[in-house]
């Protein structure tokens, strides 16, 4: 218990020192603007991955609409700062929550489907939510909606990814979490066990599509514009690869790749198709060399880092 | 009335297109269970090569047909060895997951090769308008070519499928490939011949669609890809008439969608149709229930 308690107060230190050093480099303007939209776009992209992960990864799901929700959730949130002048918080989380209602309209049918007819309804889906995007007027219609105020910043961002993780891992190491795991291990068994798979499949879906939702609205709030073709299924492979590329099951792996990732976009910015081709072939070969990915199921953890004298290993076996 | 039948032969025009690359992923998921999301791609490299070989090698329609294909084949046998056939006993996610990236690889390099310009294809054939009936059905000679090589490779593909011997290993392999194996069926030569005929029939639907619409670009895949799927799954995943009737339904419906309604509704009934497939009869209008076994 004791050695818990002081884990915890480390990971909390650490955090704060992060946050500190970041936020106090940004406000001395040592990082400009340019990387500061870049270190909170890596934040995005953490909550997109380890909410895609907990369907994808950790109840073995394979939804390829994750740029549906987020759009869902970018477009609520900048309908109620910018058209109705609410605050922030509350964008967000109606954001989430509009997402999340989504996810379990579009989760409970198609989730009677199983792998590759999973990922292309929800594919689909995602598609039919961007068409609808596209053909609505009251929020620009193709050309978007411009002039979103700039709300985002190191703040928002570090600490709504800090609850997205601290809130996922609770979920995973919870009842709740083991019988999501046990669906993604064999559902058949896992049903005969008489876990409710519907049930839980459905939660997971949807507490995945409202964390996409709320990273949605920080995304729209970053940007000043959004338009339905950011969110097309390029979005969804642009999270899938960070989860595939970091470990379908490991929330490091999703956090250490989307970090990457997010780095490779900013470096390859200027060269797009580039950066696709070196994303599809990552895809490719960590299919081929190392279908678990980089991290497996592996998480990292500081009980194991201080007992170094007993196992070698940084790591630990989920 | 005249509108209507207009879209409708517009509908079977784009249809038949649709059609033969739905065959490519219907055979495809029958054999190994996988949606090859490259497919469309494959199609893509066929409308490239048709254009490269008929604008630089001025070579005539028949010629660069032929030439499309062949590259097309190549690429399609190449993915099979080179991506999916290591993983072919491993999980169908890695499988899947490396088809997105074959499918992502090929567009982008595309993109980086051929530069992301649309190009016009060469006028293979003037276009002529030819009237019946008074002028209520019109049709252009570059819809009857369609037809008539769609024709063509439909019945051929049936003839491989029905009076080969490797047609005949295909349906076995589909059926059950560990039975086959048992059999004497070479299960990767099978994989391999199926991946073959497959992007063949890709780039023939390349090279009539840069005839039809006179233009191609890189990322011209993704949509038909995805049309061709669903149309796949419309008429029954697996089964080869379904794959027809599938393209042909899906080409009407979207004609007919954007001659009534908008566009831009185009890609969204697709996918609703898909959707309601899947919810309502996920073995598609030809498919069989069957029973799913523990």
């Amino acid at each position: 218990m004791k050695q818990i308690l002081k884990n915890r107060l480390l990971i909390f230190i650490g955090l704060f020192a992060i946050y500190g050093i970041i936020q106090i480099l940004l406000s001395t303007n040592i990082l400009n603007d340019y990387y500061e939209i870049n270190i909170v776009l890596m934040g995005i992209n953490i909550i997109l991955a380890v909410s895609l992960n907990l369907i994808n990864g950790f109840t073995g799901q394979f939804s390829l609409g994750h740029a549906g929700f987020m759009s869902i959730g970018a477009y609520t949130s900048a309908i109620i700062t910018y058209k109705l002048g609410l605050p922030f918080p509350l964008a967000l989380l109606v954001g989430g929550i509009s997402a999340g209602i989504t996810g379990i309209l579009i989760g409970i049918p198609s989730l009677r489907l199983k792998g590759d007819y999973l990922a292309i309804t929800t594919l689909g889906f995602g598609e039919i939510i961007r068409v609808i995007f596209l053909n609505t007027e009251y929020v620009g219609g193709a050309s978007g909606l411009s002039g979103i105020p700039k709300y985002t910043n190191w703040t928002w961002v570090f600490w709504i990814s800090v609850i997205t993780v601290v809130l996922i891992r609770n979920f995973i190491n919870s009842s709740y979490g083991r019988c999501c795991v046990a669906i993604r291990e064999d559902e058949t068994a896992a049903e005969s066990m008489g876990i409710n798979t519907t049930f839980y499949k459905t939660l997971a879906f949807t507490i995945g599509a409202f964390f996409a939702g709320i990273g949605g609205a920080l995304y729209a709030h970053n940007f000043y514009i959004i338009q339905p073709e950011t969110f097309n299924f390029m979005k969804s492979f642009d999270i899938l690869t960070m989860v595939v590329l970091g470990g379908l099951g490991s929330i490091t792996g999703s956090i250490l790749s989307a970090i990457f990732l997010t780095f490779v976009y900013a470096v390859l910015q200027d060269y797009a198709a580039l950066r696709m081709v070196i994303y599809s072939l990552l895809l490719i070969i960590v299919m081929l060399f190392r279908p678990e990915g980089l991290m497996g199921t592996r998480e990292f953890s500081l009980k194991k880092l201080f007992k170094k004298g007993e196992k070698n290993s940084e790591f630990t076996v989920n | 009335m005249k509108t209507f039948i207009e879209q409708l032969i517009n509908g079977l025009s784009l249809g038949s297109i649709y059609a033969l690359i739905a065959l490519g992923y219907t055979m495809v998921y029958g054999i190994m269970k996988l949606i090859n999301f490259a497919h469309g791609d494959i199609y893509m490299v066929g409308a490239f090569t048709g254009f490269f070989a008929s604008t630089y090698l001025h070579l005539g329609f028949v010629p660069s047909l032929l030439l499309a294909m062949l590259v097309s084949l190549i690429l399609g046998v190449t993915i099979e060895r080179v991506a999916y056939r290591p993983l072919r006993d491993k999980s169908k996610i890695s499988i899947l997951i490396t088809a997105i990236g074959v499918s992502l690889l090929l567009e982008n390099g595309g993109i980086i090769l051929l530069t992301p310009q649309v190009r016009t294809y060469p006028q293979i054939f003037k276009q002529h308008m030819y009237s019946f009936f008074n002028g209520i059905i019109t049709i252009s000679n570059q819809q009857i070519v369609i037809f008539v090589v769609s024709i063509i490779m439909m019945v051929g593909l049936q003839l491989i499928i029905y009076k080969t011997k490797m047609g005949k290993a295909m349906r076995a392999v589909s059926t059950d490939a560990d039975a086959a194996k048992l059999m004497g069926v070479n299960v990767d030569r099978t994989v391999s011949f199926t991946f073959a005929i497959g992007s063949a029939l890709a780039a023939v639907a390349g090279v009539l669609v840069g005839i039809y619409y006179n233009s191609i670009d890189p990322l011209m895949g993704i949509m038909p890809g995805l049309k061709a799927f669903i149309a796949a799954v419309l008429g029954g995943i697996g089964i080869i008439p379904g794959a027809m009737v599938g393209g042909l339904l899906m080409g009407v419906i979207e004609a007919l969608v954007s001659g009534y309604g908008s566009s831009l509704y185009r890609d969204g009934v697709s996918f609703a149709i898909l959707i309601i497939i899947l919810l309502i009869k996920p073995t598609g209008l030809f498919g069989k229930n069957v029973r799913e076994k523990v």
